[in-house]
């Protein structure tokens, strides 16, 4: 095998006797960037949590190899005591001989790349809308250079030029460092700007993986229908009560 | 013979959640005090929770056990004989504050406001995923949350303790002095004679377990909440009333090590 950062092999996860994950197999080159894609609910964000160790697996093993990892969450889980910059310099500032000044520089820097003005370094994050949360979070993320980045749905809830802008920052991200990325997204546009590579996760396991180029042309029909976004196909959501 | 088995099957159920959550607790209590002697230390934190204890505490701790002084006198004053009483009230007073009231009545204060303000904290925090978030940041949130409430617990609840002493003391010489003529001098040279270091070291170690345990049930409901708003509420409600329990049950258990053995 080549350089693999993060590698799940038959991964189970369930909650009470609800089975969330079924054997998801999935890995990751260094210097790739995936996007998982799936219905709401199929359990992507249980994946990430089972990689960066928030969950742990029934059965299965995953591997990592990063070594500083940075993390969108879907909510922008942006701590609500602290101001802006200090979350967005939350780790740089625990790095030694750094100082609140030069922190809070850094911080407006990594604000500015995600598209906010200086002035929003000193608000809190009960001020802002759900998109700057986004983007603070996103800031956040990227705030200590990680080898390895998280984005849980980071375009949803901005309008489609912040997304184009979100969608730049994170191909530079992955381009420019040489990071590794692992997306969730619904935003099929997104997906197809960000990916090296897609996964399909459908009741707990990842049924395909491929380019975008051989998105476009595959014949699986779940795919299809996730991708052309129709109610019609093998794909049923639960939108009535079981029974 | 069925009921005898749903009543054995419903109690082994209850006894598998009540060891649960006992072995659960005590994991979380080993990794928070691990956590408490391990680097690093967030000092910024612990500065935090120590006004937010110390300071902000201060009046409702201050009223209760000022006023507590004042009933106690009242009521030994109505007990004794009006011809015994100077001595025995101010001793009375003295006692009963230092050894029992001002600790309980201070950790009961506290952990309605502080037990009930960290669960929510805390609870809010999990339950937006700000915990995991500080996880994936490199920070250890035993270390950076739990560590220094529960410092801040056990240092400040005998601070506060300590000033409850004097406030309840000076409530019943208010009560003596003013309300039945006793001689203010002799009131506390009395006082002063009937003092022994016991008395008040066994409050301030009360005090220091009773910090322990609310800063402990407010950590422990806040971390394991689940489920939204509803969730927080409820971890909240437990904190306080499992503090309050818990503050009652080791007040008996730590008096009869002090004064019964
Ligand atoms: N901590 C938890 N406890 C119990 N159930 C959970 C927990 N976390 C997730 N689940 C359940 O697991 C399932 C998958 O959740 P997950 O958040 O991974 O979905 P998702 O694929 O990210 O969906 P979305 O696109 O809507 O974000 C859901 O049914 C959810 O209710
Ligand atoms: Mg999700």
């Amino acid at each position: 095998m080549k350089n693999i950062q993060i590698e799940l092999k038959n991964v189970h996860k369930a909650f009470g006797n609800k089975k969330v994950l079924n054997g998801v197999d999935l890995a990751i080159q260094k210097g790739e960037s995936v996007v998982i894609i799936g219905g709401s609910g199929t359990g992507k964000s249980v994946t990430l949590k089972c990689i960066l160790g928030l969950l742990k697996p029934d059965k299965g093993n995953i591997t990592f190899n990063g070594q500083q990892i940075g993390m969108l969450f879907q909510g922008a889980a942006l701590f609500d005591s602290l101001s802006v910059w200090e979350n967005v310099s939350f780790a740089v500032l625990q790095q030694p001989g750094m100082t609140r000044a030069k922190a809070k520089k850094i911080a407006i820097e990594k604000l500015a790349e995600v598209g906010l003005k200086p002035e929003v370094a000193d608000a809190y994050p009960a001020d802002l809308s759900g998109g700057m949360k986004k983007r603070v979070g996103l800031a956040r993320a990227i705030a200590t250079k990680p080898d390895t980045l998280f984005f849980d749905e980071p375009t949803t809830g901005l309008d489609p030029i912040m997304s184009d802008v979100i969608n730049d920052l994170i191909v530079n991200s992955v381009k420019k460092l040489g990071a590794t990325a692992l997306t969730i997204t619904h935003d099929m546009t997104s997906a197809k700007k960000i990916a090296d590579r897609i996964a399909m996760l459908y009741e707990g396991k990842i049924i395909w993986v491929g380019t975008v180029k051989e998105l476009e042309k595959t014949d699986n029909p779940y795919v299809r229908q996730f991708v052309a976004g129709s109610s019609k196909g093998p794909i049923h959501m639960e939108v009535k009560a079981e029974g | 013979m069925q009921q005898f088995l749903n009543f054995i099957n419903t109690l082994g159920r209850v006894m598998t959640r009540f060891f649960y959550a006992t072995g659960d607790l005590a994991i979380f209590t080993t990794k928070a005090a691990l956590a408490c002697v391990q680097k690093p230390f967030y000092f910024k934190q612990l500065y935090d929770q120590l006004i937010e204890i110390g300071f902000y505490s201060l009046p409702v701790v201050a009223l209760t056990t000022l006023f507590s002084g004042m009933v106690i006198a009242i009521q030994t004053y109505e007990a004794v004989s009006k011809f015994s009483a100077e001595g025995a009230v101010s001793m009375v007073v003295l006692v009963a504050v230092t050894r029992e009231l001002a600790p309980v009545m201070a950790a009961l204060m506290v952990a309605g406001r502080i037990g009930a303000a960290m669960a929510a904290e805390i609870g809010t925090m999990q339950v937006t995923e700000q915990i995991d978030a500080l996880v994936t940041l490199n920070t250890n949130p035993f270390k950076y949350l739990i560590a220094p409430r529960i410092f801040a617990g056990i240092l400040m609840m005998p601070i506060l303790v300590l000033i409850g002493d004097v406030l309840g003391v000076c409530g019943g010489y208010m009560v003596g002095v003013y309300k039945m003529d006793f001689n203010a001098t002799t009131y506390l040279i009395n006082t002063w004679n009937y003092l022994k270091a016991m008395d008040i070291i066994s409050g301030l170690t009360k005090a220091a377990v009773f910090g322990f345990i609310i800063a402990l049930m407010g950590c422990y409901n806040g971390f394991r909440s689940k489920g939204g708003a509803q969730g927080v509420g409820q971890a909240t409600t437990n904190a306080v009333v499992s503090a309050s329990i818990l503050i009652l049950i080791f007040n008996y258990l730590l008096t009869e090590a002090f004064f019964n053995m």
